[in-house]
């Protein structure tokens, strides 16, 4: 059966009556227990996305306190350099914190006070999420606690530090991988012995239904911000336009090509490859991973025959996830969007070259995405528009960029 | 014909007791262990919970998840699962068996594939953590063509009319989660309140077969035994890794543990 993309309704709507997106992603595989709190969620939400006032208070806040629109710039440099399409940058980086992560936290934190919760809890394993979640938790008044994997809080140390100064306690999580996937399960865990008094924010557009719808409509903010900035510098949407973004969860991805839907824009997700000469990754639709339950969804995961969900590796703590949003896993196979990957040493590049050239310092997700914009600009016609959605700073990557590159400059 | 789960519950009223249902975890520490240890508990207990592990479980505390790790690591796969309960069931037809996992392993598997291994090896029952009411309707359909129980969860955050629904399409045996928690938590809802939930429940239908778990101990396991059946799973999982790390057989451990449970609510 192909898949099709519905015209008149927003992506995040087009699932059936099991929250599922084409009938085979996404749904609701909980615990009874998270049955009540995630129905409760649900009702609220529909409400609010409805209810002016809220939308109005969004939109405050991401005027005044996330900082919109966030710059689109051109990226003169690179385009020269590569000789080509023409690169453009949505710096999204530029909002509040440093990253897109932003958005689904504040949006959280605005729920959780209408849902009268005075705890919130989060996943993360870049940090970002964590990072703004913590922010936005202390703007709003809200107690928060953040699960990390405990490989991840050593990568990643300045957002532990960013966490730590806004009030959150961070918990190391110790079991499997202890990264990305682990804090999920761990958050949730917490979730289902705490959801009378507590506010789950899940990080990305994975878990339950409800929380990528949330995470989803928060990062919107993106392309709505996008498309306008894309009128005012061509006068229309570019015949031959690509948006290119990096993929772990899908959220940036997900806000940077929604208002795009029903154009003729072409959208191009980055995987994460791993390291080069290694097997792993943390590419499941890239690498034809099958349909697999993790996190309450169904979604193409990696996993061994059994259904063990695998090990990932990649330098990017924000990509180093064996699943991937099922509303990509839609896009995928509806052919709406094609994926790719780009390996370590790639985004390590893309990082260098961009960095150097440009007035902008991607952290290594967005590199990820620059990957591919390199790779593709020099064989695209002069006439052809490439944006790359650059959703983190480097910042947090400095350690890491230190040791692979030797030094790292701001 | 009644099926061995009913006919455990039935035995258990006569002698105007709860049954006591066990959860351990297939593979741990080894295959051959967790066989024996089927074995020894099998003479107190009337019913057992065998969990098949998974690596990403999203419903279980650290003693649960200790047992699965051990299990995994010794390479366990489903099909030494279905072959320790088929060895099991060789000596103990009529001891019930239910299998207890996440969705995802059978979603591999394929339903029919895993039905048909669980009939084929003697499984009288499932729980599925992350399937919930209605979502599992289907696959609850085809448990009961195959003559096996399908266990519905309920859970203090389930409202009344979800409830009855629930119940009006469970089989012979449904769950209740005590407090909200994963596994192996503390107990900390009084015994009381839990009891007075549990019996809001049992007015809805009294004749099925509902049994309380989620922090359950010796300490605790007494004052709950006005229930139909009691589970007792993070204990025993605990019990396990404690005994490894003593250096002592968990075979017997284990079984002197299940004794002294069983004592405590006779």
């Amino acid at each position: 059966m192909k898949l099709k993309i519905r015209k008149n309704l927003a992506l995040i709507d087009q699932h059936d009556n099991n929250f599922m997106y084409g009938g085979k992603f996404g749904g609701n595989f909980i615990p009874e227990t998270l049955k009540k709190p995630i129905d409760d969620l649900t009702k609220l939400f529909t409400k609010l996305r409805k209810d002016k006032k809220f939308l109005k208070e969004r939109d405050h806040y991401f005027e005044t306190y996330v900082g919109a629109p966030t710059p689109f710039i051109k990226l003169d440099n690179l385009t020269d350099h590569l000789g080509g399409a023409q690169i453009y940058a949505k710096v999204v980086s530029e909002a509040n914190g440093g990253a897109h992560k932003i958005y689904n936290a504040t949006v959280h934190c605005l729920i959780a006070k209408k849902a009268g919760k005075r705890y919130i809890v989060g996943d993360t394993g870049a940090g970002y999420a964590g990072k703004m979640l913590s922010m936005a938790a202390k703007k709003f008044g809200l107690k928060c606690k953040i699960f990390m994997g405990a490989k991840d809080i050593k990568r990643q140390r300045p957002n532990v530090e960013a966490m730590k100064k806004n009030g959150a306690s961070i918990v190391p999580v110790t079991t499997g991988s202890q990264t990305l996937v682990d804090a999920v399960s761990e958050c949730m865990r917490y979730w289902v012995s705490n959801c009378d008094t507590t506010h789950m924010c899940v990080g990305s557009t994975v878990g339950p239904n409800i929380f990528i719808k949330i995470c989803a409509w928060s990062t919107a903010q993106i392309s709505r911000e996008l498309i306008k900035q894309i009128k005012e510098e061509f006068g229309r949407i570019p015949k031959k336009l690509k948006l290119i973004n990096c993929v772990g969860g899908g959220s940036s991805a997900a806000g940077f090509w929604n208002e795009f839907m029903n154009t003729d824009a072409e959208f191009i997700g980055v995987e994460a490859g791993g390291p080069k000469n290694s097997n792993l990754h943390a590419a499941p639709l890239t690498n034809g991973s099958k349909i697999g339950i993790l996190h309450g969804a169904a979604q193409y995961v990696i996993q061994d025959k059994e259904g063990q969900i695998g090990s990932t590796e990649s330098i990017s703590a924000g990509l180093d996830y064996p699943g991937i949003s099922p509303l990509h896993c839609f896009l995928k196979d509806a052919k709406r969007a094609r994926y790719t990957s780009a390996n370590d040493e790639e985004a390590l590049s893309a990082y260098k070259l961009v960095s150097r050239l440009e007035n902008i310092s991607p952290s290594l997700e967005p590199s990820h995405a620059f990957a591919e914009a390199i790779k593709l600009a020099p064989k695209l016609d002069s006439s052809e528009v490439i944006i790359v959605n650059s959703c983190g700073d480097s910042i947090k990557d400095k350690d890491i960029i230190r040791q692979k590159l030797g030094s790292y400059k701001r | 014909m009644k099926s061995k789960i009913a006919l455990a519950f039935q035995n258990c009223k006569k002698e105007k007791r709860p049954a006591l249902i066990t959860y351990t975890v297939a593979g741990d520490n080894t295959k051959n262990n967790s066989l024996k240890i089927l074995n020894e508990i099998s003479k107190y207990a009337d019913i057992l919970e065998f969990g098949f592990p998974h690596n990403t479980p999203i419903a279980d505390g650290g003693q649960i998840q200790g047992s699965s790790n051990r299990a995994l690591k010794n390479g366990i796969k489903l099909r030494d699962v279905f072959q320790i309960v088929k060895k099991f069931k060789k000596n103990n037809p009529s001891k019930p068996i239910i299998l207890m996992g996440y969705f995802n392993l059978i979603y591999q598997n394929g339903e029919n594939n895993f039905l048909k291994s669980c009939k084929l090896s003697g499984v009288d029952g499932l729980i599925i953590v992350d399937l919930p009411y209605p979502e599992n309707k289907n696959f609850a359909k085809k448990c009961k063509k195959k003559s096996i129980s399908f266990i519905q969860l309920l859970s203090p955050t389930t409202s009344k009319d979800r409830m009855k629904k629930i119940i009006n399409d469970s089989h012979e045996m449904i769950y209740y989660i005590s407090m909200l928690s994963t596994t192996g938590g503390k107990l900390k809802v009084s015994p009381k309140k839990i009891l007075q939930n549990y019996n809001k429940i049992k007015r809805i239908n009294p004749k099925k077969n509902l049994v309380i778990g989620f922090g359950i101990t010796e300490k605790t396991i007494s004052s709950l035994k006005s229930a139909n059946g009691l589970v007792v799973g993070s204990m025993l999982c605990k019990i396990i890794s404690k005994s490894l790390k003593m250096r002592q057989n968990p075979v017997t451990k284990l079984a002197k543990v299940v004794y002294s449970l069983k004592k405590k609510i006779l």
